[in-house]
């Protein structure tokens, strides 16, 4: 197992929105990077309810395998716990911001029932359990992958929106311009490569 | 029940395969495609999980509440997928060590639920069985075309095999990220030239035969 108690939580928190960038390095939760990326203000506000959604959900799956998984050595129930965790936690939100944050839910709403599938909130939590992280390198590990998510769908909004003007060639429309405009992205990122190493 | 099993089979393996047809379970295809290896076993992997829980939703269909349908497939997946993750993890540490946690992202890949949600909710088990088996088979062909590629290219082998080709330097961009997205680009490119080609071909045979 990868142990890493000497990262500062600070250098985990910029490698995970550069270098270990969660769409660009990674691929976690490409099929709403794909379907959800035609308009910029859309994608930005799936953005943030990811981001939110992360931190929360990486938190509490910490708590929970750190003091009722690890202790009862039910490890290989993990999948099961974590998933049911984070559809609960989206629950839980979804409820708490229709009561206090009724414009907010208005807004992100409608992408909440579509985060509990996205691969990246349960690969976070995996990645947390392989990498041994302790509680604020967790706490900053979820929120800067969730940032960079942000930033790479934000991104690749922005981008698609002034491309669509253009003539594509034919087949190449949709999906198949899109992989190859977030290769181009990966691309530019590896240009930060080296700055800071976790994997 | 032989052509509904033909169909099923046509239908998944290109006309709505799950990759490059409907970009489906695109994290795993793009994050274990740099070697071959692993892409064989991820897509064993999916193939049994995707088979047996389109068999047991199916098994279900007329028992689970419609409201809470989701939670429980979820769970059906996530139990085939601890099998498949402790399996790998007795027989094959080394591979389950490079495949991580993508592993445990079976439960989340999309043609899973997708296959649950379309076909297994209306169809008996056995065909439910055989569809899932064909959407996860569209999707290891795919994996394994993508991997063979990266890998020649990228590390010069074939199945971990070294070629040991003279003056050849390997393209280390093809095994980054990057060469993942514009292999699947490239896939997608070909697949819907392909069928926009078809498509024409039939629409001038209908006009001919007017």
């Amino acid at each position: 197992m990868l142990n890493s108690p000497n990262i500062s939580p600070f250098v985990i928190f910029f490698a995970s929105i550069i270098t270990s960038n969660m769409i660009l390095s990674n691929f976690l939760g490409m099929c709403s990077f794909i379907s959800v990326s035609n308009e910029y203000k859309t994608a930005s506000g799936l953005g943030k309810s990811v981001t939110m959604v992360m931190v929360v959900t990486t938190i509490i799956n910490y708590v929970i395998y750190k003091y009722v998984v690890v202790p009862l050595s039910l490890e290989y129930l993990r999948y099961i716990i974590f998933i049911i965790v984070i559809a609960a936690s989206v629950q839980i939100i979804e409820l708490v911001m229709d009561r206090y944050l009724p414009d907010l839910h208005i807004k992100l709403g409608i992408f909440l029932p579509l985060i509990t599938v996205n691969c990246a909130i349960l690969g976070i939590s995996l990645f947390m359990v392989i990498r041994n992280y302790d509680f604020w390198q967790t706490l900053l590990f979820g929120f800067g992958s969730g940032l960079g998510w942000w930033l790479a769908i934000a991104t690749l909004a922005a981008i698609k929106e002034k491309v669509a003007k253009n003539n594509i060639p034919k087949g190449l429309e949709g999906p198949g311009l899109t992989f190859i405009i977030t290769g181009l992205m990966a691309l530019a990122f590896i240009g930060f490569s080296g700055i800071f190493v976790i994997q | 029940m032989k052509k509904e099993l033909q169909t099923v089979f046509y239908r998944n393996l290109w006309k709505e395969n799950p990759v490059i047809r409907q970009i489906l379970g695109i994290c795993s295809a793009l994050a274990v495609t740099n070697l071959a290896v692993n892409s064989l076993v991820m897509g064993l992997g999916l193939m049994f999980v995707t088979a047996l829980s389109s068999f047991t939703i199916s098994l279900l269909r007329n028992y689970i509440p419609q409201r809470i349908r989701m939670i429980v497939q979820t769970l059906i997946i996530a139990a085939y997928v601890i099998v498949v993750d402790i399996f790998l993890k007795a027989n094959l540490p080394e591979i389950s060590k490079a495949l991580g946690p993508y592993v445990g992202l079976i439960i989340t890949n999309c043609i899973i639920m997708g296959r649950a949600e379309a076909f297994a909710q209306k169809n008996p088990p056995v065909l439910s069985l055989f569809d899932g088996l064909f959407a996860g088979l569209g999707y290891t062909i795919i994996l394994l075309g993508v991997a063979l590629i990266r890998e020649l290219l990228g590390f010069g082998s074939v199945f971990g095999y070294s070629l040991n080709m003279v003056n050849f330097t390997p393209w280390t961009i093809m095994v980054m990220p990057p060469g993942a997205f514009f292999m699947i680009a490239i896939f997608i490119w070909i697949s819907s030239n392909m069928m926009s080609k078809r498509t024409e071909k039939a629409k001038l045979k209908k006009q001919e035969a007017k």
